[in-house]
C-alpha cells in the first residue's frame, strides 16, 4: 500500500466517522486566518472538522499542492486540542503522506483583555517533503523544497512548536500576533518566525433574517508571516516572507470557507502560495461520544 | 509504514482523549427535564460586573430588528447549551430565572464578552459587539417563567 493510499485511507475512516456519528452542527463564526492564531478557542465539547490546501509555485523544481486535515476538539473553555494529517502533491513527481501534529492552545487569562495571550505548545512529527506550509520558521526558504520527494521523504523531523499568541478585538477587527520558537529535538539550534493577522467582518450587525449572502457572513482581512532565523543566526537574512489577503464565509449550513492569496516578499519566498479550506464545525461532540460509550445520557 | 502507525496510534489517542473529557463528571445533577436543578451559586459571576459594565446601556435598546437578530444569533451560537429558548439545559443554566432577567443589560453583554471560562463558558467576543447586544435585547425579551396560576380562592 503506498504511502498515498494509506492517507487516503486514514482520512476516509476519519471522515466517514464523523459524518456518520455527527449531531446537529452550529453556525461557525470563524476568522479567515489559516497561518496565524487569533485568541478564541473551540466552544466546549464541539469538534471542528477542517480541510486545508496548499497550491504554491516553486522555482528550480515542481509546482506543488500540500493539503492537511485537522480535526480541532474544543475541551473546555480554556484548552482546545487538535490533530493533524499532512500530505502533498509535487506535479510531476508523486503524493505522499507526510506526516502529523497534535497541538494544544491555552488561554492564559480568565477575561477579556485589551490584549489576550494565548499558549501553543506543538509536537510534529514530519518528513521533509512536507510543504504545507503551516507556518514559516527559522531558515525556510523556496529551494529546501526543490528536491525530488524521494530525496526530501529521507529526513524525518520531530519537533516540538512554542507559540505565543497575542490577540484583542476592538470596534470589529481583530489585531494577532504570533511569536513561535522552534526546537527540533535533534541537535537542531531553536528556530524563530512570526504571524501578524488583521480582520474584520463586512457588517458588524446581524440582520433579522436568515441568509448566506449578509455581509456580517463575510470576513476579510490580511496576514503576514516568516522566519525570524535560529539562535545563532537571528535576523531576516536567509529568511522568507509572505504577504497573503484573507477571506472567510461563514454560511449559516455550518459550513465555513476560506480564501488566502499569499505572494513572497523576497527571493528566497515561494513566489505565490494559494491556499484555500473548508471546515465544518460540530456542535456536542464530546456529548455524542459520551452517549455512544455508555456515559451521561 | 512507520508514520502511518505512529498517526493511528496519535488518532486512537485524540479519541480517546475526547471521550475521557465528554465523560468528565459534572458537578451538576440534571433533573429529569435534563436541565440542573436551580442553583443560585451558578450566577454569582452577574455580580462579579465591574460597575461601568453595570452601566452601560444598549444602544440597540430601540433597534426594532435586534430582538428578532438576537433570536437568531442566540439559536446559532447559545442553545446548544442554554437550551432552545434559554430554559437551561445539563450543559448550561437557563437564562429565563429572575438573576438574569433582572440584571442590567450591562451586565449580560460583559458575561457575554468575558464569558466564565473556568465554567466551561466561552468568550463570545469574537461576535461583533453590536451581535452582543443584539443577544442582549433577545435574552431580556424573554423575560422569565410566568409567575405560577394562584390556587382557587374559596367563595365565600
Amino acid at each position: 500500500m503506498t504511502s498515498c493510499r494509506r492517507f487516503v485511507v486514514i482520512g476516509s475512516f476519519f471522515a466517514s466517522f464523523f459524518s456518520i456519528f455527527s449531531p446537529a452542527p452550529a453556525v461557525a463564526q470563524e476568522n479567515p486566518y489559516i497561518v496565524a492564531y487569533d485568541h478564541y478557542l473551540e466552544e466546549p465539547g464541539n469538534l471542528e472538522i477542517e480541510y486545508f490546501s496548499t497550491f504554491g509555485t516553486q522555482r528550480g523544481g515542481n509546482d506543488f499542492h500540500a493539503f492537511w486535515a485537522e480535526f480541532e476538539y474544543g475541551a473546555t473553555a480554556w484548552w482546545t486540542t487538535e490533530f493533524y494529517l499532512d500530505g502533498q502533491s509535487t506535479f510531476n513527481d508523486s503524493t505522499v503522506f507526510t506526516g502529523f501534529r497534535m497541538e494544544n492552545r491555552f488561554r492564559l487569562l480568565k477575561h477579556e483583555h485589551f490584549i489576550n495571550p494565548v499558549l501553543y505548545v506543538e509536537y510534529e512529527h514530519t518528513s521533509g517533503a512536507d510543504k504545507i506550509l503551516k507556518e514559516i520558521e527559522g531558515h525556510d526558504v523556496e529551494s529546501d523544497y526543490a528536491e525530488a520527494n524521494a530525496v526530501l521523504r529521507k529526513e524525518h523531523d520531530q519537533e516540538m512548536e512554542f507559540k505565543l499568541l497575542l490577540s484583542g478585538t476592538h470596534k470589529g477587527w481583530n489585531f494577532t500576533e504570533n511569536t513561535i520558537a522552534t526546537k527540533n529535538l535533534s541537535n537542531v539550534p531553536w528556530e524563530f518566525g512570526y504571524a501578524l493577522g488583521a480582520s474584520r467582518p463586512l457588517a458588524l450587525k446581524a440582520t433579522a433574517k436568515r441568509c448566506s449572502f449578509c455581509r456580517q457572513n463575510f470576513i476579510v482581512g490580511a496576514e503576514m508571516y516568516g522566519g525570524l532565523g535560529d539562535r545563532y543566526s537571528f535576523g531576516l537574512h536567509d529568511t522568507s516572507h509572505y504577504l497573503a489577503p484573507v477571506a472567510a464565509w461563514n454560511l449559516p449550513s455550518d459550513w465555513t470557507l476560506r480564501l488566502s492569496a499569499g505572494f513572497g516578499l523576497n527571493d528566497q519566498s515561494h513566489r505565490f502560495l494559494l491556499r484555500w479550506g473548508l471546515s465544518r464545525e460540530i456542535t456536542g461532540f464530546g456529548s455524542m461520544v459520551s452517549r455512544l460509550f455508555g456515559g451521561r445520557k | 509504514m512507520k508514520a502511518a502507525v505512529a498517526a493511528l496510534a496519535v488518532c486512537a489517542s485524540f479519541l480517546a482523549v475526547c471521550i475521557l473529557l465528554a465523560q468528565s463528571p459534572n458537578p451538576e445533577k440534571p433533573s429529569a427535564s435534563g436541565a440542573p436543578p436551580y442553583n443560585p451559586a451558578i450566577y454569582a459571576e452577574l455580580q462579579k460586573a465591574p460597575e461601568k459594565a453595570r452601566n452601560r446601556a444598549n444602544p440597540l435598546q430601540d433597534d426594532p430588528e435586534a430582538v428578532a437578530a438576537g433570536s437568531i444569533l442566540f439559536e446559532q451560537h447559545c442553545a446548544e447549551c442554554h437550551g432552545n429558548v434559554a430554559e437551561g439545559s445539563r450543559k448550561g443554566p437557563s437564562l429565563l430565572v429572575p438573576e438574569v432577567q433582572t440584571a442590567p443589560p450591562g451586565v449580560i453583554f460583559w458575561v457575554l464578552t468575558n464569558g466564565v471560562v473556568r465554567k466551561k463558558m466561552p468568550v463570545w467576543s469574537k461576535l461583533p459587539e453590536p451581535q452582543r447586544w443584539q443577544l442582549v435585547r433577545y435574552i431580556k425579551s424573554l423575560g422569565g417563567p410566568a409567575p405560577a396560576a394562584e390556587p382557587p380562592r374559596p367563595k365565600p
